[in-house]
């Protein structure tokens, strides 16, 4: 190794970490998490306000909460772990030191304050937008430079991951190609990229339009960009956290990838092809054409699709080829009985890859179809959809790595075991029951971000079916379930960094939490290479099968809309 | 310090071995060009060609 630098050497992973790098990734991951817990209360508040019986906020209320969940949890919790991320997948993973710490900390605090101010404005009340900010409405000019301060920041940050990735070539840290972990990240990066210019080109007009330097911004050319930000940082997500998922798997159960070459060429894909997707929030637009519509969202996409069913069979199929290498070789599913369900690290990566694919990949595709997407669009499907992507697969996903960053980066001891082991179970079932309930209310037409579904004070009344209003009801009760798990996890976390018992080394031998030989695992390289895998084989089937027949009936339901015959 | 490595170019040269990198190897290695393209496709199949549609169409009179 080329230089020296100021680090420790973890003693569970044999890896380098360096102390600016550590320094950064704590700093990240707590503010991260405070986001999470303040957006996800809104979460609660804003459920319990579409539970027909409760009702809790006025409408006013109501929106102002919708718009703080929406930025708190979307934008604020997911990019503060992500940089996280950025930074453990670089200088961790190569080991190596992180480039210009501070710029490290420039970006953070740039995102920390621009995140407060956007808080500030929403609080106050006059920047009830939603965290779309769709043009003509107008928030606080203070909402908009939030925003723009916390893209800042994070482009900031994006770039210290890639002047990480030079160093470390530099300095020869690593051999042969970055890991497969930092590759996802990598991707995750360079989607981050685009999505942070598509914010600068339309919300720096808009702040300016906000304090009256411009006339007005075309709605149409808002929403056309504003996507490229709005999709696209979805995306940065799923590469996230599918280089999450391998990465557990690795330090979990100590499993490799199936095929290094083919994840790296699904991350390829998504690279290529994936922020193009953005063209799927504009199908119902007017002026905007089919062939842009039909290119952007369905034949060039499907390459983006099929990459993350490469990754959707690739992380099982590792999995069951390391649990059988461990010895779980009986039968078609004795690998998944035995695998470590009480490791919430585990069980929440695993429940993780399979809600993202059962329920978000699925409605995506479905809602990503131009035809289908008429019998949906701007109902609680959507919603339904998207809690299935970033709630049950992003959030469940960071939550269960977080249990691996508290002992290995903080390094403490988790506290309160039990509800460690119960709470990606609980999270995840809430994740599910509120994906699912808003998916099927919104089947029935009820629409999203509405205040009153019983349409109690207009003109022209409506009645949705009662089965929309026992959906919306038991949405609530999930919400809750869901709201206990997310609770349970912060106290958790908090409680640890705080009060755990410090990890030293001694515990790292006695009491060690990664797979022997995981360190080297995530930080290097080879594929299980083998197929004979018949539980995933399995699994995989079913949800072809799954995929196939929702996918139909979404095609009959609309050749019932409007009969032809 | 001392690098066994006799090759002193920083890239392309992994541990010195001579073996030719497959031009797909090279691509994935090369964050820049992946770079290039990640932030290419998108900005001309989506932002440019989007922009185009909406400036084509005719204003209302
Ligand atoms: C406690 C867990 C959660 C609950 C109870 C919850 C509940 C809800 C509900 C009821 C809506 C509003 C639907 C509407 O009226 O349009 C909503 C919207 C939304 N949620 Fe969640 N959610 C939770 C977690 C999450 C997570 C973890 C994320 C993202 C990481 C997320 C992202 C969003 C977004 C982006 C919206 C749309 C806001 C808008 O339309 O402007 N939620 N959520
Ligand atoms: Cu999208």
């Amino acid at each position: 190794m080329a230089t020296t630098f100021a680090h420790r050497v973890c003693p569970d992973t044999g890896l380098k970490v360096c102390r600016h790098a550590e320094a950064l990734i704590k700093a990240n991951a707590v503010v991260a998490i405070v986001f999470l817990a303040i957006g996800g209360l809104f979460g609660l508040l804003v459920a319990l306000t579409r539970w027909p019986a409760v009702h809790i906020l006025p409408a006013d209320l109501f929106y102002l909460a919708l718009t703080a969940h929406g930025a708190d949890i979307l934008i604020f919790w997911i990019i503060f772990f992500e940089i996280a991320i950025l930074y453990f997948a670089s200088a961790v993973l190569l080991n190596c030191r992180l480039a210009t710490p501070r710029f490290g900390w420039l970006g953070f605090w740039l995102m920390l304050v621009g995140a407060l101010m956007a808080n500030v404005a929403v609080l106050q009340g006059e920047s009830s937008v939603m965290f779309t900010s769709y043009v003509p409405m107008q928030a606080a000019p203070h909402f908009y430079l939030g925003l723009i301060l916390f893209a800042v920041g994070a482009l900031i940050a994006v770039f210290v991951f890639f002047g990480t990735l030079v160093v470390a070539q530099h300095e020869k840290t690593y051999e042969g190609s970055i890991p497969l972990v930092t590759f996802g990240a990598v991707a995750a990066a360079i989607i981050a990229v685009y999505t942070i210019a598509s914010g600068a080109i339309i919300l720096i007009p808009t702040f300016l339009w906000s304090i009256g330097l411009i006339g007005d911004i075309d709605t149409l050319t808002y929403r056309l960009v504003w996507w490229g930000l709005g999709h696209s940082s979805q995306q940065i997500n799923v590469a996230a956290h599918v280089a999450v998922w391998y990465a557990i798997a690795a330090l979990t159960i100590g499993s490799k990838p199936l095929s290094e070459k083919v994840s790296r060429g699904a991350f390829l894909l998504y690279i290529a092809f994936l922020p193009i997707a953005s063209a799927h929030h504009l199908l119902t637009d007017p002026g905007i054409s089919s062939e842009f519509k039909v290119f952007n969202t369905s034949y060039a996409i499907y390459l983006a699709v099929l990459a993350s069913m490469i990754h959707g069979m690739s992380v099982p199929g590792a999995i069951e080829a390391a649990q059988r290498r461990n010895g779980f070789t009986r039968g078609v599913f004795g690998w998944l009985r035995n695998a470590p369900w009480g490791n919430p690290a585990f069980s929440g990566m695993f429940l993780s890859v399979v809600m993202f694919g059962f329920v978000g990949g699925i409605s995506g595709v479905v809602l990503g179809t131009e035809q289908l997407n008429l019998l949906m669009h701007n109902t609680l499907y959507v919603t339904g959809h998207f809690h299935g992507t970033v709630a049950a697969g992003t959030t469940l996903a960071f939550m269960a790595i977080t249990y691996l960053v508290v002992p290995l980066i903080f390094r403490r001891e988790l506290i309160l075991k039990g509800w460690c082991k119960w709470q990606p179970y609980l999270f995840g079932l809430g994740a599910f029951g509120i994906s699912m309930l808003m998916m099927g209310a919104g089947t029935l037409g009820v629409s999203r971000r509405h205040w009153d579904m019983t349409f109690s004070d207009a003109t022209l009344s409506f009645d949705y079916p009662p089965a929309a209003f026992l959906m919306m009801g038991l949405n609530g009760v999930f919400a809750v379930l869901a709201t206990i798990g997310g609770i349970m996890f912060i106290v958790v976390v908090v409680g640890s960094v705080l009060v755990g018992k410090p990890r030293d080394e001694e515990t790292a031998k006695t009491a060690p939490i990664i797979f022997q030989g995981g360190g080297a695992t995530i930080s290097g390289h080879g594929g299980e290479a083998t197929l004979k895998l018949p539980g995933t084989v399995t699994l995989v089937t079913v949800f072809f099968i799954s995929f196939v027949l929702y996918y139909f009936v979404n095609w009959k339901f609309l050749s019932e809309v409007w009969p032809l015959s | 310090m001392a690098e066994p490595n006799n090759t002193q170019q920083h890239d392309d040269s992994e541990a010195g071995d001579d073996e030719r990198i497959p031009p797909m190897q090279a691509i994935i290695d090369n964050p820049f060009l992946l770079l290039f393209i990640g932030v290419a496709v998108p900005a001309v199949f989506y932002t440019i060609w989007g922009i185009m549609e909406i400036a084509a169409i005719p204003i209302a009179k």
